[in-house]
């Protein structure tokens, strides 16, 4: 045993000392990720999500470019090319934010960008992919349908043959920033099975009303994807693809994302509910220091750092290309179903102050809604890690 | 136009920073270090500068190794190399011998077109390094600079006092210090973040550049912290009644801040 000098003090904000594991760069990555949250995000969020309406959602975007946030982890085409996990710790803290704007670069970056970018032709890429990253061109992603959501085989927008043009019909539910985009990437159903496509959104016969009446997400522009007609070139295709891999694999990047997201959400919770607690006081102290209390804190904390470490070692191993599709179940299953109770314990010890948007707590816990059943169910997760375990698949 | 930006590694403002019980130096172990927030006005202003035209910009720290950490800041921020000056023996230096080891590591820079240091550092505040370092550069100095514009071989600067503000012309090269009013220090992107690893940083003692380690050093300061003591808590505010003159009272309580 060596005792190299006194100890490191306790650190409140990193109890069991997490950020040791993390480089120099991926703290900066954090840092600045943090910075922007603060500054063009954090005085705005709570307002965002009342009206139900992000100011200058375009504005936002260019900003989120400019950092290198957008498709952060893809290589060429004008993304940064930075790691699995400096993507997942800048999603955390986007999340630490708001669940909504998560989504709006998750989708950007790991769903129309990722998809382009994995499945697109040269042309395809060139076209949409520097802008996408720099924040000037939005995209948004349609495969959930009005009536398919877990059986995404099942769906029903058609693409059908008409000489060497494409005709795509049909409706697509859930998609953030469907409204704001100026791509969507679409799958539907063909003779050869399920393909995707690239659609501009100014293509005659597309349209994309928002969602209203939201008690979740609201600071997130939630569409619907009208296709009535729409007629592509050729080129309009991805090429290769064919079946649920595609949309798949885009998901896949998308809820490894929601695995450290969902950390954010819970840990802002869990600093407000601390700090309120150490503030609040109730028969003569403050309410931190009664036991029921002390118990809520002490079980947040512990799930707090067992998901960031289940996040960070999946981050680490889809770094080094041994993370499977399982391993990001887990992460998702775990990390949303914590984080939720997290900020539902954190809005009971803020009383009637937890219910009020003066605080970040049940913004979060409501987002997480969302959260909890988007990009896979709790209940399709569950059951993959139970055909993982047993080899049997009980889906159908 | 190259540009050197004097920087400072200091204890996070956020913690409680003390003194060293021992030798009452800065305790720099027991609290987070970071770029002093008053030098990124410096680095951003040349950044801006060199952007605008050409040339280099090198930020040059003396500190522990973890000053390291300062230079790289800047570096990300886009400042393209750095000199980090390390040596045990400037431990407790004050300003004068401090600017005496930032004014030979310039001259061994090079000889730039213009020196920028920050207000003050965050830590010891004392405003004094980027006049004393002029002084020992033979350049002239013109300090406190709200707005800087360079036009041929001159730079222009905008002073604000509590009454006027002044306009100040210097030739190049010159050492000019700037305050917190003359931008907004960027933040590095990932792209600077991933820049900044493969950015030269080169790291210097004092034999390096020929100072002898008697002109440095607590035991050769001019000045030393001889006791400390905590902050006193904070003192009860004053509460003026109204008495029909509570107007002319709380003017009275401004203009002797120099608030009005």
């Amino acid at each position: 045993m060596s005792t190299a000098g006194p100890l490191p003090p306790f650190d409140r904000n990193d109890p069991i000392g997490i950020d040791d594991v993390l480089s120099a760069e991926e703290k900066a990555i954090r840092g600045a990720v943090r910075n922007l949250c603060e500054t063009k995000v954090q005085p705005h969020i709570a307002d965002w999500f009342e009206s139900g309406v992000i100011d200058d959602p375009r504005a936002l975007m260019k900003e989120f470019g400019g950092l290198g946030l957008l498709g952060m982890h893809l290589e060429g085409y004008g993304c940064a090319g930075m790691s699995a996990v400096d993507y997942g710790l800048a999603c955390l803290e986007l999340e630490a934010c708001d669940s909504g704007i998560r989504s709006m670069v998750s989708v950007q970056g790991s769903l129309a960008m990722f998809a382009i970018w994995r499945w697109g032709t040269e042309e395809q890429k060139q076209e949409w992919l520097p802008g996408m990253a720099a924040g000037d061109r939005i995209g948004c992603f349609g495969l959930t349908e009005p009536d398919h959501g877990s059986d995404p085989g099942s769906m029903r927008t058609r693409a059908k043959k008409d000489g060497t043009d494409w005709v795509l019909n049909g409706r697509k539910m859930w998609i953030t920033n469907g409204t704001i985009a100026d791509v969507a990437v679409v799958w539907a159903q063909t003779d050869e099975g399920i393909r995707g496509f690239v659609v501009p959104t100014d293509t005659p016969g597309f349209s994309a009303p928002e969602i209203k009446h939201k008690m979740s997400l609201r600071a997130s522009v939630t569409s619907e994807l009208v296709l009535d007609d729409v007629r592509l070139p050729e080129e309009a295709a991805f090429p290769e693809v064919r079946g649920l891999k595609g949309p798949l694999s885009c998901l896949n990047e998308a809820r490894y994302g929601i695995v450290w997201g969902a950390m954010g959400a819970a840990r802002s919770s869990f600093d407000a509910a601390l700090q309120y607690t150490m503030e609040r006081e109730q028969f003569g102290k403050p309410i931190a220091g009664f036991q029921l209390t002390q118990k809520k804190l002490a079980d947040m904390s512990l799930e707090l750092i067992k998901g960031e470490l289940l996040a960070l070692h999946i981050g680490r191993r889809k770094d080094n290309g041994t993370c499977r599709p399982e391993h990001v179940s887990y992460g998702k299953l775990n990390n949303v179903r914590e984080a939720i109770e997290i900020c539902r314990t954190a809005r009971t010890m803020l009383g009637a102050n937890g219910i009020s948007l003066e605080f970040p707590v049940i913004r979060h816990a409501n987002n997480l809604e969302s959260v909890l059943t988007y990009e896979g169910t709790v209940e399709m997760h569950t059951l993959v890690v139970g055909q993982a375990l047993t080899g049997e698949a009980a889906f159908r | 136009m190259n540009i050197v930006v004097c920087v400072k590694y200091v204890p996070d403002a956020q913690s409680d920073r003390t003194f060293n019980d021992s030798d009452k130096t800065t305790d720099r172990e027991s609290v987070d270090g970071l770029l002093s927030e008053l030098d990124e006005y410096a680095v951003e202003e040349a950044l801006k500068l060199v952007e605008a035209g050409e040339g280099e910009v090198t930020v040059v720290t003396v500190g522990p190794d973890q000053a390291a950490d300062a230079v790289k800041k800047a570096l990300q921020m886009g400042a393209d190399k750095a000199v980090h000056i390390s040596d045990e023996a400037i431990h407790g230096s004050d300003a004068p011998a401090t600017s005496l080891v930032l004014a030979e590591a310039i001259k061994k820079i090079g000889s730039p077109d213009l020196v920028l240091c920050g207000l003050a550092s965050t830590d010891g505040t004392m405003s004094v390094v980027p006049a004393m370092l002029a002084e020992r550069l033979g350049l002239p100095q013109v300090t406190q600079a709200s707005e800087l514009s360079v036009e041929g071989d001159a730079v222009k600067i905008r002073r604000d006092g509590d009454v006027a503000s002044e306009t100040i012309e210097a030739s190049l090269p010159c050492l000019v210090s700037v305050t917190d009013q003359i931008n907004e220090p960027r933040y590095p992107s990932f792209k600077g973040i991933m820049a900044a690893k493969k950015k030269p940083v080169e790291t210097w003692t004092l034999a390096d550049l020929g100072v002898d380690a008697g002109q440095v050093g607590l035991d050769n300061s001019w000045t030393k912290v001889l006791e400390f003591t905590k902050r006193p808590p904070r003192e009860q505010g004053e509460i003026v009644k109204d008495e029909g003159d509570g107007g002319s009272k709380l003017a009275e309580f401004l203009a002797s801040r120099k608030f009005i």
